[in-house]
């Protein structure tokens, strides 16, 4: 945090007051008498539970896979490093909505055709766009995430490892007691960035009839024809979302040891 | 040669959706392809103009530019993009109203794809500033103090010294935004702007064959990005020239 002295600065409180007026100018001259009606519906909290768990289901879950993938590449044989590969390439070249109607629309589209689907236990789930929703997003983040380990798995230095060997430690405890923590420390940094990245991603799931924050603004401006005053509101939200996530992320990385070899 | 390929197109064959011509659906996705491209490639120079001069001012500039910059590139990367497209989608229009209405001018109803362009290089022009400054600051001091020792003019610090060095470090990240540039003009898409993804989806309603649609599309997307990746990595490389390179582990 800045210090006081260092807030109170002629051209920081300038900018300060510019930010209250504009605040004070948003609160007066626009119109804010429907955020008490959608909040007291619970559609708004509704919305936000959904945007929250829809990230935190794809973030844990994308992390596993994208340790896998970026292992893979790093020290896997050919034929387990290929298709990582290939698996990445796809997902990062591809844009996360393209991805994201592909299995709600493609994927929706191809049910009719097996019938005893229908009476399975997944049709419930089936049937729901939220679990197309989470899918589609811990694709995407394992994807981004496996280039990212990948990356970190390499950048850990040739000498930890060796002493590792030299030492007879065993190949799989090198990996769970050295490789792994040092290779994670590493990518801390741009996980937090990309956990922010997709944070931002789940705004899209909204586009298969997810009710997220997004689609909670969405219908407000629908329903009551404001343009610009549920959008203002939405994106103050993702930027506390945002903030939060940021301070909790460095909170992490401060429990890290700053110097390694 | 090509009459066994031509053939796959031809009606009856398996990719007879794809075809070029009206009953195919090829021609609407590669003009879709080609509004992605144009919105990207005008949003990545524009990105790039906002980047330069952001990441100067962020450096070298006053403390009331700085504080200003870094609101513009904390507040754009901490909204989703799609609702910064949307919100710029109803006030770039306006903003341009008003400018030209102010200067005694008709209002005019801006194009989407003017639109679509100013708005998504806004949004990268922010991670360009990020990207720039990283590449400038991480240039060793004593590479810029050995410029200084000589006596060389600012100018010429910034064209022999800082340009060179800094294009290695910002190739990667220039590369991954060129590839986000590409990728968000699928968020257009939501404001109904028909570039490839908005293309894409309506002919696979058409036709109920969504599969085959968001292949092609996908294809399309991956050709993109493993050419624009190939050129960058040559890019890097020749921007590397000369630098020892970096060692790797292995178990």
């Amino acid at each position: 945090m800045k210090s006081l002295r260092e807030m109170t600065k002629p051209h920081r409180l300038l900018i300060i007051a510019l930010v209250l007026a504009a605040v004070v100018w948003c609160a007066e001259g626009l119109r804010w008498d429907w955020v008490g009606e959608y909040w007291a519906s619970g559609v708004v909290l509704e919305g936000l539970t959904n945007t929250l768990w829809i990230w935190a289901i794809s973030w844990g879950a994308g992390l596993f896979f994208a340790v896998w993938l970026g292992l893979a590449q790093a020290a896997g044989p050919w034929y387990l490093a290929l298709p990582a590969k290939i698996y990445c390439s796809i997902i990062r070249g591809t844009p996360l909505l393209l991805q994201l109607w592909a299995l709600y629309y493609g994927l929706g589209s191809l049910f009719p055709e097996f019938p005893w689907l229908r009476s399975s236990f997944l049709w419930p789930y089936l049937r729901e766009a939220w679990p197309f929703a989470v899918v589609a997003l811990t694709f995407s983040f394992a994807g981004y995430e496996g280039e990212v380990m990948r990356g970190a798995f390499l950048g850990v230095s040739r000498g930890q490892l060796e002493a590792a060997r030299a030492f007879g430690v065993p190949r799989l405890t090198a990996l769970r007691r050295i490789w792994f923590p040092q290779a994670f420390q590493r990518a801390l940094p741009t996980v937090g960035n990309e956990s922010v990245l997709l944070l931002k991603g789940t705004a899209l799931v909204s586009t298969i009839s997810v009710l997220d924050i997004f689609a909670v603004a969405d219908q407000v401006r629908s329903d009551t024809f404001i343009t610009y005053e549920p959008l203002l509101l939405l994106a103050v939200c993702y930027m506390v979302l945002t903030g939060v996530l940021v301070l909790v992320f460095r909170y992490i990385e401060r429990m890290f040891p700053a110097r390694v070899a | 040669m090509l009459d066994p390929i031509k053939n796959m197109f031809a009606p009856g064959g398996p990719f007879e959706l794809l075809a070029f011509a009206p009953p195919g659906w090829g021609g609407n996705l590669l003009f879709g392809l080609l509004r992605s491209l144009e919105v990207a490639g005008g949003a990545y120079a524009l990105a790039l103009v906002i980047g330069i001069l952001g990441a100067w001012g962020k450096l070298y500039g006053g403390e009331l530019i700085r504080d200003l910059l870094q609101i513009y590139t904390i507040v754009v990367r901490a909204v989703p993009e799609l609702v910064l497209i949307l919100i710029l989608y109803y006030a770039v229009p306006q903003a341009i109203n008003s400018v030209l209405v102010a200067s005694g001018h008709e209002r005019i109803v801006p194009p989407p794809l003017m639109v679509g362009t100013i708005v998504l290089g806004l949004v990268i022009g922010a991670y360009m500033t990020e990207v720039l400054r990283g590449a400038i600051k991480a240039i060793p001091v004593g590479q810029m103090e050995a410029a200084k020792a000589y006596g060389m003019p600012a100018g010429l610090t910034a064209w022999r010294i800082t340009l060179p060095l800094m294009t290695a470090n910002a190739i990667s990240g220039m590369a991954n935004l060129w590839l986000i540039a590409t990728k968000d003009t699928a968020l257009l898409a939501v404001i109904g702007f028909g570039e490839l993804t908005l293309s894409t989806r309506q002919a696979a309603g058409a036709t109920k064959e969504h599969m085959t649609f968001f292949a092609a599309a996908a294809l399309l997307y991956l050709i993109i990005s493993i050419l624009s990746g190939r050129i960058f990595a040559f890019a890097e490389r020749w921007s590397r020239r000369g630098q020892a390179p970096l060692k790797r582990a292995a178990i």
